[in-house]
């Protein structure tokens, strides 16, 4: 519509008025790049203006935050941090949430990546692979009251044993919803001719494929140990004292003592900032990890 | 034929082929299909988790009770609808907008890919104690900028008519940035040409827009809706560890309705019968939208 239009009021221009429009033109992209910039930022401040208050109220002590409007003027203080350290037991619940987040990811590649190899080499498994992801559409609850019960009749309630198999319904079918598409796209010459050559199918699968999916892989068990790491809900209803996580423990501490921000704040940097600077580091492979098998068309 | 093709057709591969897959099938399974046949079975029995007192049978009855008499249930429902509904179709709008916002090469553009995922890997507890402060009436922020700006000091998540709101502000904060990332994955997968035409014949930034890049952009926005409106309506962390429900049931969703009847009150059977229609609605929404991805994805492929 519009190209039509201008065209012979266009040719009826004067070069003096071609310059002017062209100016004017050239002043709107500069001032729509300058309202990208704007609007980023503002994108990026809200973002991350949560940690970032979380980060500084962690320095604060008590008083500061509580009557200081003002958000630099303090002096900063390390005791949250050495109060969170000394007086729970946070190292204890620290080498728990490490325990129970390794394990669950080192089973759940152990199972997950010869079934998401298998059931990218041959269409006859891909029904397998529609029951793996179901564990990811079933709300986790659902499962939560039998495996309180079955834990407990099997002596496991509270025992780490009940925290990595309950966290491996996660990381499992996560492993296989990224490995999956990553085996697809291995080229599968290689395998074969492995295979032509006398290798077995498990010789294929640990010398060929297995290397050639490594960074797969490490993306997969990243993510995997991070949803351990986070995960409530499951160490909630089946941890106990002794193997509760740092997700627990901080829970708990806010029941305890909701008045101890400052050492709230502490205590939440301690769990969560890890889980920031590993996602900075190897940002590339979680987005293609996170958003594989949802943009299909 | 090469004569691979005629090895892996022999019977002992398949055997091999399963020999893969199982280990991780039987352990899904297990974890999965048996207790949810256990919550059925326990659905129709009452019980308080005793060792002594075993379940006692009540056939319908715990579902009766959901259904008719337990009006807290159809609260729960509803809320948990209105908070998924809210939240999604705010994260839907939001996500587009900063989609095509960071889509394409400007300075800096990899440092602001790389802090949207920031607060959906974050620990969720954390992230609860961080907005706890922010939300806290009398020392917390938003009530500090309320106040600069001078306007009156709200309860946020302290109050009945609030609570609900502020945790769905909470929910597209964390969930936004998924949105994002899909839409934006959608759209880098766009053809360039049809654009580069459509421009040249004229057509301006917002026909581009609405005739071009949202029809394409459909089916993955119809896939970004359905991942995020599953993980909304079975949102636990954060609403548990901010208000554990209240204040009264104001944020009280089906999930939390059901821990807290299972764990706290330990009705064992009331909240089984309410997982197992947990369970239906969030697997007859997902067929909803399975069903519409096939229809509406294939017209636009």
């Amino acid at each position: 519509m519009s190209g039509v239009k201008s065209q012979p009021i266009q040719a009826s221009l004067g070069q003096a008025e071609k310059h002017a429009a062209q100016r004017n033109r050239s002043a709107l992209m500069i001032s729509l790049g300058i309202l990208r910039y704007v609007l980023v930022i503002v994108v990026v401040v809200v973002l991350v203006f949560p940690f970032a208050w979380m980060l500084l109220s962690s320095f604060k002590n008590q008083i500061d935050i509580t009557t200081s409007r003002n958000l630099l003027s303090f002096t900063p203080t390390l005791n949250n941090y050495r109060n969170v350290f000394e007086q729970q037991n946070y190292l204890l619940f620290l080498f728990n949430s490490l325990l129970v987040a390794s394990a669950s990811t080192f089973f759940s590649l152990v199972l997950g990546l010869p079934a998401a190899y298998a059931i990218a080499h041959n269409k006859r498994m891909t029904w397998f692979g529609v029951v793996l992801l179901t564990a990811r559409i079933i709300p986790g609850i659902t499962f939560l009251i039998p495996w309180y019960i079955i834990f407990g009749q099997l002596k496991l309630l509270g025992s780490y044993w009940a925290l990595i198999l309950s966290h491996m319904l996660v990381g499992l079918p996560f492993i296989a919803w990224v490995m999956i598409p990553f085996f697809e796209s291995l080229p599968r010459e290689l395998d074969e001719s492995a295979l032509i050559d006398g290798a077995s199918r498990f010789g294929a699968f640990f010398r060929i494929a297995l290397p050639l999916a490594v960074p797969g892989i490490i993306t997969a068990a990243i993510m995997a140990f991070i949803f351990s790491w986070n995960n409530f809900m499951f160490s909630l209803v089946l941890a106990g004292d002794e193997t509760k996580t740092l997700p627990i423990a901080i829970f708990n501490f806010l029941s305890y003592s909701s008045v101890d921000w400052g050492g709230l704040m502490a205590a939440a940097v301690v769990i969560t900032l890890p889980v920031l600077i590993v996602t900075l580091f190897v940002q590339r492979y979680i987005v293609a990890g996170l958003v594989a098998g949802a943009v299909k068309g | 034929m090469t004569p691979s093709s005629r090895i892996s057709a022999t019977d002992i591969n398949k055997w091999v082929w399963l020999l893969f897959v199982l280990p991780a099938v039987v352990f899904v399974l297990l974890m999965i299909i048996f207790p949810i046949a256990y919550t059925v079975h326990l659905s129709l029995h009452e019980w308080s988790g005793s060792a002594t007192r075993p379940p006692t049978p009540v056939q319908f009855g715990n579902y009766e009770n959901l259904l008719t008499r337990d009006p807290r249930f159809g609260e729960a429902v509803l809320r948990t609808f209105q908070f998924t509904g809210i939240a999604v179709a705010v994260e839907l709008g939001l996500g587009l907008g900063i989609a095509l916002l960071i889509n394409g090469p400007f300075l800096g553009h990899g440092i602001v890919r790389a802090l949207v995922l920031l607060p959906m890997v974050a620990t969720p507890v954390a992230i609860a104690m961080a907005w706890l402060l922010m939300f806290q009436p009398t020392i917390g922020l938003f009530n500090g900028i309320l106040k600069t700006l001078g306007l009156p000091p709200q309860m946020w998540i302290g109050s009945q008519d609030q609570a609900l709101g502020s945790l769905i502000l909470v929910d597209v904060w964390q969930w936004t940035p998924m949105m994002v990332l899909i839409l934006l994955a959608g759209l880098t997968t766009l053809p360039s040409e049809p654009f580069e035409a459509a421009r040249v014949d004229g057509a301006s930034a917002w026909q581009r827009f609405f005739y071009m890049t949202l029809p394409l952009l459909f089916p993955t926005m119809i896939a970004a809706v359905l991942l995020r409106s599953i993980d909304a309506l079975k949102t636990f962390d954060i609403i548990y560890t901010m208000t554990r429900g209240g204040p009264g049931f104001a944020t009280e969703t089906i999930n939390i309705y059901g821990y807290v009847l299972a764990f706290e009150y330990f009705r064992l059977g009331n909240a089984s019968s309410l997982l197992v229609v947990f369970f239906a609605i969030v697997l007859g929404i997902s067929l909803f939208f399975v069903q519409i991805r096939k229809r509406w994805g294939a017209t636009y492929e």
